[in-house]
């Protein structure tokens, strides 16, 4: 079984977070892996830079610009992930615009993945009916789970959609925004959450955009399987540098 | 050959809609009524009027005597220059502000490079009294002054985009970035035929007014619609679509489409996507673009605030590459010598933009009786700095 899905099935709240490969320094991408994995996250997603990050806010948009100047490139993270598996067993998961994957081959991309012990994709510039007609039968020769977003505008329909061509967990973006753009939930976006959780969906959800510490992790899990963590986490590594990451989630746990 | 978009948004294997989830709903919105509304009598009527009463259309069709003679062929001018706000941005702004209205939206986002989309949608909010925000690259706030100056009179907040390469190409993505967060309230109007589907099909039919006009009008002087040549610069390619569109399904019709060379194609300094580009996705379509082997998005470098964008849109990709268009390339210096050359044979100051385009005429030879129409987007006010400048005035 897929380690998303293994991990899926695990009775208690989870907890993702997001880091752009080659930031802040470029050959960091493997320790935070192994840190992230001690300190007692449940899921990592990897971002594969971009030069035009059209979905993410400042934060995250600089530290891709950093880590491009830092020279990332896609061969350069695979090599970077070639000896993951040896010391980790968290499910990992690539979050990339599609150009890149593009000019390197769908498939090609798919099958590195696979080698280099990625679970899944997160492509938020893939919009889903492409996905569906051209690309979904190569992500799953590859055992990869593609994470499809859903947002406060998402018709029902098009929820259901999403639901039935998901095969690990929907990613819920909280409300209509890049990454990094709000600090806490109001009630409109609880009302969200709960709206969705009524729908009982056959994919979990894990929430992201707006969450950065323990108060909106807890409320963003209230309804939902888990969170997601991007842009506070590279604000803590911009200030810390790699060696504190087990305090950063301490305190988004405690 | 078909040269119009497919239902969703395909020109052969360009296009589409490459968007985020997040932009779903606005752009599926648009999608679904933007054909149905600009069916409609009432929406042709307003449209039409404003470009008559408002805009100053038609533009007019100029026979270039000292042109011609110098090139010895026939030249004609199509006179966007003439519009108000000074070039062919303005017939798109008006559809889709009216668009913006028919969909209830009330603020209004736009992005700009040369500023002429910018004050053109100033413009037009202005009009209709709605709220306008431009994104505009910080380079280009720099060298196109008083575009920024006419906005803000027109009541538009400028906001500078300070990522990337500062220019076109990231103002269009600060824009976009709005539309995420703003998904309501908000319609983007885009500026050129580029973007998701159905951008470049709605934009292209809003620009169409010019070969619309070009076709009686030549008749009325040439006793034929077909002229044998038409040529238009390309940034993403909104003046071209437009001076094209009536004669794409036209063989007899040749379309020469000018991309800027900057200091030179092989100079690493240079917004030639047809001959750098490569196919990918920039904001939204699947087109050219220029990139590196590992699909970073480039950045392109022109004279011409307004042709310094590293893709073209998703009609052009397919017109290079079924042909139907020849792509030529201009530097800087063979734009910047056509621009002062109409000057002083026609007393038109172009836009360093459309002085790309005439620049052809020093890199191929035409026949005498051959009937050239040359899409004269814009006027030169907005670039006498640079002119100064470059030529020290
Ligand atoms: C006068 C003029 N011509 C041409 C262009 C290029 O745009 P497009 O290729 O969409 O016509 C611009 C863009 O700002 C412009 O201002």
């Amino acid at each position: 079984m897929n380690r998303i899905n293994q991990k899926l099935q695990e009775d208690k709240k989870l907890l993702s977070i997001y880091f752009t490969a080659g930031y802040p320094k470029l050959d960091d991408t493997a320790s935070i892996i192994q840190h992230l994995e001690k300190s007692g996250v449940d899921l990592i997603e990897i971002g594969l830079p971009f030069s035009d990050p059209l979905a993410d806010g400042p934060t995250i948009q600089a530290s891709s610009t950093q880590a491009l100047k830092n020279g990332i490139t896609t061969e350069k993270l695979f090599e970077q992930l070639k000896d993951i598996r040896q010391t980790v067993s968290i499910p990992l998961i690539i979050m990339g615009y599609f150009n890149p994957m593009l000019q390197y081959g769908v498939e090609a991309f798919c099958k590195k993945c696979q080698e280099n012990g990625i679970d899944g994709l997160i492509i938020p510039d893939l919009p889903v009916d492409v996905y569906h007609e051209k690309y979904k039968a190569i992500f799953e020769k590859y055992g990869l789970i593609n994470v499809l977003l859903i947002t406060p505008q998402t018709s029902d329909e098009r929820i259901d959609f999403i639901d039935a061509i998901s095969n690990g967990f929907i990613y819920m973006v909280s409300s209509a925004s890049v990454t990094g753009s709000q600090s806490g939930f109001g009630t409109v976006q609880t009302d969200y959450f709960k709206r969705i959780a009524d729908m009982n969906l056959t994919n979990p959800q894990i929430v992201g955009f707006g969450i950065s510490n323990n108060e909106t992790f807890t409320q963003a899990t209230k309804h939902t399987k888990g969170a997601i963590i991007g842009s506070a986490f590279i604000k803590h590594l911009t200030a810390n540098g790699i060696d504190t990451i087990d305090k950063f989630v301490k305190n988004i746990l405690a | 050959m078909n040269y119009k978009a497919d239902q969703k948004g395909y020109y052969g294997v360009f296009g589409g809609a490459y968007i985020p989830e997040m932009l779903y709903p606005n752009v599926e919105e648009l999608r679904q009524n933007y054909l149905k509304i600009m069916a409609e009598p009432s929406f042709q009527k307003e449209f039409q009027e404003l470009l008559k009463d408002y805009v100053g259309r038609p533009s007019p069709l100029y026979f270039a005597k000292r042109l011609s003679e110098k090139y010895t062929t026939k030249i004609y001018l199509k006179r966007e220059d003439l519009n108000h706000t000074g070039a062919h941005k303005i017939n798109n702004t008006i559809g889709q502000i009216l668009m913006a209205k028919r969909l209830g939206k009330s603020r209004i986002i736009a992005e700009t490079g040369a500023g002429q989309h910018g004050v053109a949608t100033a413009t037009v909010c202005a009009l209709m009294g709605l709220e306008c925000i431009v994104y505009m690259g910080e380079i280009d706030i720099a060298r196109q002054a008083p575009n920024v100056a006419r906005m803000k009179m027109l009541g538009a907040t400028v906001v500078p985009a300070l990522s990337g390469s500062r220019t076109l190409k990231d103002a269009t993505n600060e824009a976009i970035r709005d539309w995420i967060n703003n998904p309501v309230d908000t319609y983007y109007i885009i500026g050129s035929v580029v973007g998701p589907h159905p951008y470049p099909d709605m934009v292209a039919r809003f620009q169409a007014i010019i070969s619309e006009e070009i076709k009686w009008q030549l008749k009325e002087k040439e006793g034929r619609e077909n002229p044998d040549v038409i040529i238009a610069c390309v940034g993403g390619g909104s003046n071209a679509a437009g001076a094209y569109y009536h004669y794409l399904n036209n063989d007899e019709v040749q379309l020469i489409a000018v991309e800027a060379a900057g200091l030179g194609i092989d100079s690493g300094e240079s917004a030639a996507t047809s001959v750098l580009g490569k196919e990918g996705i920039i904001h939204g379509s699947k087109t050219l673009l220029m990139q590196t082997e590992d699909g970073q998005i480039t950045e392109p470098y022109s004279i011409s605030a307004g042709l310094d964008y590293p893709g073209v849109g998703p009609l052009h990709a397919h017109l290079h590459a079924t042909k139907r268009a020849e792509f030529v390339s201009v530097t800087d210096a063979e734009a910047m010598k056509a621009g002062l050359e109409l000057c002083e044979l026609e007393g038109i100051i172009p836009a360093i933009e459309s002085a790309h385009a005439l620049a052809v005429f020093e890199k191929q030879t035409f026949k005498p009786n051959e009937v050239i129409v040359l899409n004269l987007s814009g006027r030169g006010d907005k670039d006498l700095n640079t002119y100064i400048d470059y030529f020290k005035l």
